[in-house]
């Protein structure tokens, strides 16, 4: 970076302002390390660690003696195969869900612009300004019994997968990417007799790859994160996530498996951050404000 | 297709002309009509979805603030809901609660993540690395960060407290105490939210053009004047916008207090304005009251939330 911040380079460039630089970054660096790297050692170690050593005072910083078998053991013990599964199929539902119906309707209101289009924009960032946890009751209170249809979704992936789709913040950062693609490259489109979902499908979304893996991530990631929305809505053990059915096993079981069990059920989400991270930050900053 | 093309063609004017008067185009409003069912057809989804979730919750929340349910059978409430949770001790202690919690919340994760993404900001080297040190925490599931802060907070054999020994500093009693409840509760949503805000400070300070501090450095300003006179004007509009949204998350907490406390914490020292929802609905079954007191919050909220759509339209605008 060139470009010159707070301190200027001429500063930086004296003999005490390296030695300043270089003394502020080596402090910031290993107190970030330890604060945000620690607690994740801390979680995988104790992990490995025997109940009699885990309660050891003081405790350990390294095992004395490694126990991969906890890791084992708490995967069968909690059935985290089952968890896993069990959050990927709402998650990837859920961005299906959203990907269909949310690229969709951002596509109608700013290309296709059908009458009363503004007025329901309007009804759908009203949305945003309800505080989401106001709506949980009442919510709650339709997936027991779904209105016309008079159904009752609870334990059911729908009770999931539909919810997702009224997010208007998605609906709002897809409408503004496409309101930027070039009115022209759709009329060439429509001229060459294109449809407009063939339209949407050749022109517009190879176009919108960024915006898409933006929303894609927010999508993932909110599902997997949610804590409350499932808890209430998928009390079957066998059909929780696994943010609520680790929280409901966690007092039944011994504290290193439990453990062992936040270490394998953090494993994912590290991953998916390491590989995406540069998509995943740039997104939030893209999707926060301004833009 | 070449019919619909003739008519749109011969369409073209009558808006020009007073189209109230002309003859009706029936081309033109057949092909308004097509363009209008295409455009709804895609959009039935969604709509239907905020419908059912969105749009008739809403109007229900209203409705429900106003109903009770005597022996199974739903009656009209009046303002009876609302007197009730306003005589509730518990209405008053979770308000206490949640402010503290907000004001506890503003100062650390509105003040830390600013002064971190200044520090980041001025270093040449690592900065990629630091930046995902500070949003790896966002990524973890909330059971994972959460339940990891609770044996940290063990009095017994937590690390907090082995920590503060080694320094010489008496140990605390933490999530377990009336005083630090709540206190502790802030210090694990902090770590666990705060790397949202530092990128988002940190993209607003990148945008600052250096020459400003250039010519605050020539008129002799030092590194807090800097702050004060450049840094802090130029992010103005981000840092107004993410304290509005910090307000209106942290007064809407629940996660972090109910898996640190089971929600309500030593003599309800942590039960929050939402955890109080929850346990009126889902602890008691009493959905008026809940609803109510869902409409105070909203009342509350939604000064902030206009204020928040305003301020980010004028952004958006400049």
């Amino acid at each position: 970076m060139s470009t010159r911040t707070l301190i200027s380079p001429a500063q930086l460039a004296r003999p005490r302002g390296k030695v300043l630089y270089w003394t502020a970054f080596t402090v910031v660096t290993i107190v970030f390390t330890l604060v945000f790297i620690g607690p994740l050692y801390w979680m995988v170690t104790s992990g490995l660690k025997s109940p009699q050593e885990f309660a050891q005072t003081p405790p350990t910083l390294v095992p004395d003696a490694v126990h991969p078998q906890n890791y084992a053991d708490a995967w069968g013990v909690m059935d985290l195969a089952q968890l896993l599964f069990n959050t990927l199929y709402y998650a990837f539902g859920a961005l299906a869900f959203q990907l269909i119906f949310d690229v969709a309707a951002a596509y109608s209101l700013s290309k296709l612009r059908p009458v009363f289009g503004k007025a329901i924009l309007g009804m759908m960032l009203l949305t945003l300004m309800i505080p989401a946890t106001v709506l949980v009751v009442p919510q709650y209170l339709t997936v027991l019994d779904v209105p016309i249809v008079e159904r009752n979704l609870i334990n059911s992936p729908w009770a999931i997968w539909l919810p997702s789709v009224t997010n208007a913040f998605n609906i709002f950062l897809l409408k503004r990417f496409f309101d930027s693609i070039p009115r022209e490259l759709l009329d060439a489109a429509s001229i060459d007799g294109a449809s407009s979902l063939r339209t949407l499908r050749s022109v517009v979304l190879p176009l919108s790859r960024p915006i898409l893996g933006v929303v894609s991530i927010f999508a993932v990631v909110a599902v997997w994160k949610d804590f409350l929305w499932p808890m209430l809505t998928l009390p079957d053990p066998g059909k929780q996530t696994v943010n609520v059915g680790i929280y409901s096993l966690a007092a039944s079981v011994s504290e290193n498996w439990l453990l062992a069990a936040l270490a394998i059920a953090s494993l994912p989400t590290l991953i998916v951050f390491l590989i995406f991270q540069r998509n995943i930050m740039s997104g939030l900053t893209a999707g926060s404000l301004k833009g | 297709m070449s019919a619909p093309t003739l008519s749109k063609n011969k369409a073209r004017p009558s808006p020009q002309t007073d189209g109230r008067a002309a003859r009706p185009e029936r081309g033109a409003f057949v092909q308004a009509l097509k363009r209008n069912l295409t455009a709804h057809a895609f959009l039935i989804g969604a709509l239907l979805c905020f419908s059912l979730f969105s749009w008739y919750p809403m109007v229900r929340e209203f409705i429900l603030a106003f109903q009770k349910t005597e022996n199974g059978e739903t009656v009209w409430a009046g303002w009876s809901n609302l007197t009730y949770i306003f005589n509730d001790p518990a209405f008053w202690q979770a308000w206490r609660n949640t402010l503290l919690f907000t004001g506890l919340a503003l100062l650390l994760g509105f003040a830390v993540p600013f002064v971190i993404a200044l520090v980041l900001n001025e270093f040449r080297h690592g900065r990629g690395y630091l930046r995902l040190l500070v949003y790896l925490p966002v990524m973890l599931p909330p059971v994972a960060s959460v339940l990891l802060f609770k044996y940290f907070y063990d009095p017994g054999y937590g690390l907090f407290n082995r920590i503060l020994e080694s320094i010489g500093l008496p140990g605390q009693a933490w999530l377990q105490d009336t005083d630090t409840a709540m206190v502790s509760v802030v210090i694990a949503a902090t770590w666990m939210n705060m790397g949202g805000a530092t990128l988002i400070y940190l993209a607003a300070l990148q945008s600052i053009p250096g020459e400003l501090y250039e010519a605050a450095e020539l008129d002799g300003a030092g590194v807090l004047r800097r702050i004060w006179h450049v840094t802090i004007p130029q992010t103005r509009l981000i840092l107004s916008l993410m304290l509005l949204m910090q307000i209106i998350a942290t007064m809407q907490v629940f996660v972090e207090p109910f898996l640190l406390t089971g929600g309500a914490g030593p003599e309800g020292a942590t039960l929050t304005v939402v955890h109080l929802i929850y346990q009126y609905a889902f602890t008691f079954n009493n959905y008026g009251s809940a609803a109510a007191l869902g409409l105070v919050l909203l009342v509350l909220l939604a000064g902030f939330s206009a204020a928040y759509a305003r301020l980010s339209r004028a952004g958006s605008e400049d």
